[in-house]
């Protein structure tokens, strides 16, 4: 590179310029700098997790009871099985990249082509299943009831599975009664036209009560987590006490302000760690399906050097690790 | 540019034909590693739910082990192994996919030690905060009250 100071008197010294004592090129130093920064502000996200969870240490949510869908499997309780396939995507899709990145150096383009397409896929499929993971997280599939002081009330009832008594989880849709005096939602047609509101829960509090009152069965739940690491069921009385002095608000699936899985932290930190990681994942896929078209033109066969499906490789893989650590820390500690 | 690769991995002891070859070798190892992790976090066996050590009773020297020791003191075992596995599968990725084992010591040295020494302290530094913040919110004059 030619240099604006026409000489200094230290050419071919150490401080002479030229040297590369790194023996990287500028590219994929600087791609390598980006990791580690980027690396930091995903450290940040998982600190604040931590940070979150250890606050509230005894009722957080258990992750294998919130995570338990798979597609196409509907209604069964499968923990951790998809997200396991989604980390094995990503994995396979890793593979498919530093063989994409080798056939680079054996400058062989059909190869290169191949692998990088099957890379595009496999970032495409873990977008998809994301998307899908969130969509199941949003529309919620027992609901509970919020109380006055911010903490989750979930349903469930006893029931003797191989000889041994397990607590399983009740829709609120399967035994809440419908009482037609509830209250219709606001809307600026049928009300002030100045003001808005948002879209009423399915149920009142009061129709929970009557379900619950109607089925001596179902027990409620509460957030916090006994000595045996599982979350505490309430007596018969005591249910529908905390039901009916302390309800509040009917929760189904979630959303930023409320979730019907225990503190809204989790699903604020799910939809931020998660959302953050995905929009790596879709901003990878489009740099490699940019870079997959180049290889096709034969830009870096005229180039001499596919180092550019390296540095893109060194993004994928370092979006590959975070969710590495995503996986740990989310849905199984 | 010369692309020589360091063919062997877990220090020697397994040793590649080809890179295309060391690739696969490491998939299949990575894979093993989540198949583990995937079935110890479904089958949770009782013996890895809790630590491994109680906390060390007494003065400051007690109060020294429970930190150096804290992993094995205040973390299930299972979750113990989870992150250590973690960081092996983490370790992988870096050397075998990102190719950080065929770089110069300085450019590795510069990448990890930096990541790796900003990233526990941030781990320390809110951990602490948050059990702290607990122990507020929990402790015997809490002046915070959520039970209702």
């Amino acid at each position: 590179m030619d240099s604006t100071v026409v000489s200094t008197g230290t050419e071919g010294k150490t401080w002479g310029g030229g040297n590369r004592p790194l023996g990287s090129s500028y590219g994929k130093l600087m791609m390598w700098f980006f990791i580690v920064s980027d690396a930091l502000t995903f450290s940040g996200f998982l600190a604040a997790y931590g940070f979150s969870r250890f606050k509230f240490i005894n009722e957080w949510p258990i992750a294998d009871e919130v995570f338990t869908h798979v597609p196409f499997l509907h209604g069964q309780e499968l923990p951790m099985i998809y997200v396991a396939f989604m980390t094995f995507i990503l994995i396979m899709s890793s593979v498919t990249m530093v063989l994409a990145v080798d056939a680079g150096h054996h400058m062989n383009k059909a190869k290169v082509t191949f692998y990088m397409f099957l890379t595009i896929i496999g970032g495409a499929i873990f977008v998809g299943s994301q998307a899908w993971e969130w969509a199941t997280f949003i529309q919620g599939d027992y609901g509970a009831v919020q109380t006055k002081g911010g903490n989750i009330l979930q349903f469930g009832e006893y029931v003797t599975v191989d000889g041994q008594e397990k607590f399983k989880r009740i829709s609120i849709d399967d035994f809440a009664v419908s009482i037609p005096d509830a209250r219709v939602e606001h809307e600026r047609k049928n009300g002030l036209w100045f003001r808005e509101e948002g879209t009423l829960p399915d149920y009142t509090v009061n129709e929970i009560y009557q379900g619950l009152a109607a089925n001596e069965n179902i027990l409620v739940r509460s957030q916090i987590i006994n000595e045996e690491g599982q979350k505490t069921v309430l007596s018969r009385e005591e249910s529908l006490r905390q039901i009916e002095k302390n309800g509040q608000l009917v929760v189904k699936g979630a959303n930023l302000q409320v979730n019907e899985y225990g503190t809204s932290l989790f699903a604020d930190f799910f939809f931020f760690i998660t959302g953050f990681h995905g929009f790596h994942v879709l901003s990878g896929v489009i740099i490699n399906i940019i870079i997959f078209f180049n290889v096709i033109l034969g830009t870096y066969e005229r180039r001499g050097s596919y180092e550019m499906v390296e540095k893109v490789g060194l993004y994928w893989h370092f979006v590959d690790l975070v969710w590495v650590f995503v996986f740990t820390f989310f849905y199984l500690v | 540019m010369a692309h020589e690769h360091k063919l062997e991995i877990f220090r020697g002891t397994v040793k590649f034909k080809s890179n295309t070859q060391k690739i696969w070798g490491v998939l299949i190892f990575l894979t093993i590693v989540t198949a583990i992790e995937v079935v110890l976090g479904i089958y949770k066996p009782e013996s890895l739910m809790t630590p491994l050590m109680t906390p060390f009773e007494g003065g400051f020297f007690a109060t020294l082990g429970n930190i150096l020791f804290s992993p094995v003191i205040y973390m299930k075992s299972l979750n113990l192994i989870f992150i250590l596995l973690t960081i092996v599968k983490a370790y992988y990725i870096t050397w075998d996919f990102m190719h950080m084992r065929d770089e110069k010591a300085s450019l590795r040295r510069m990448v990890v030690w930096t990541a790796v020494f900003l990233i526990c302290y941030l781990i320390f530094i809110l951990l602490q905060e948050g059990g702290y913040v607990f122990e507020v919110y929990n402790g015997e004059d809490a002046l915070i009250k959520k039970d209702f």
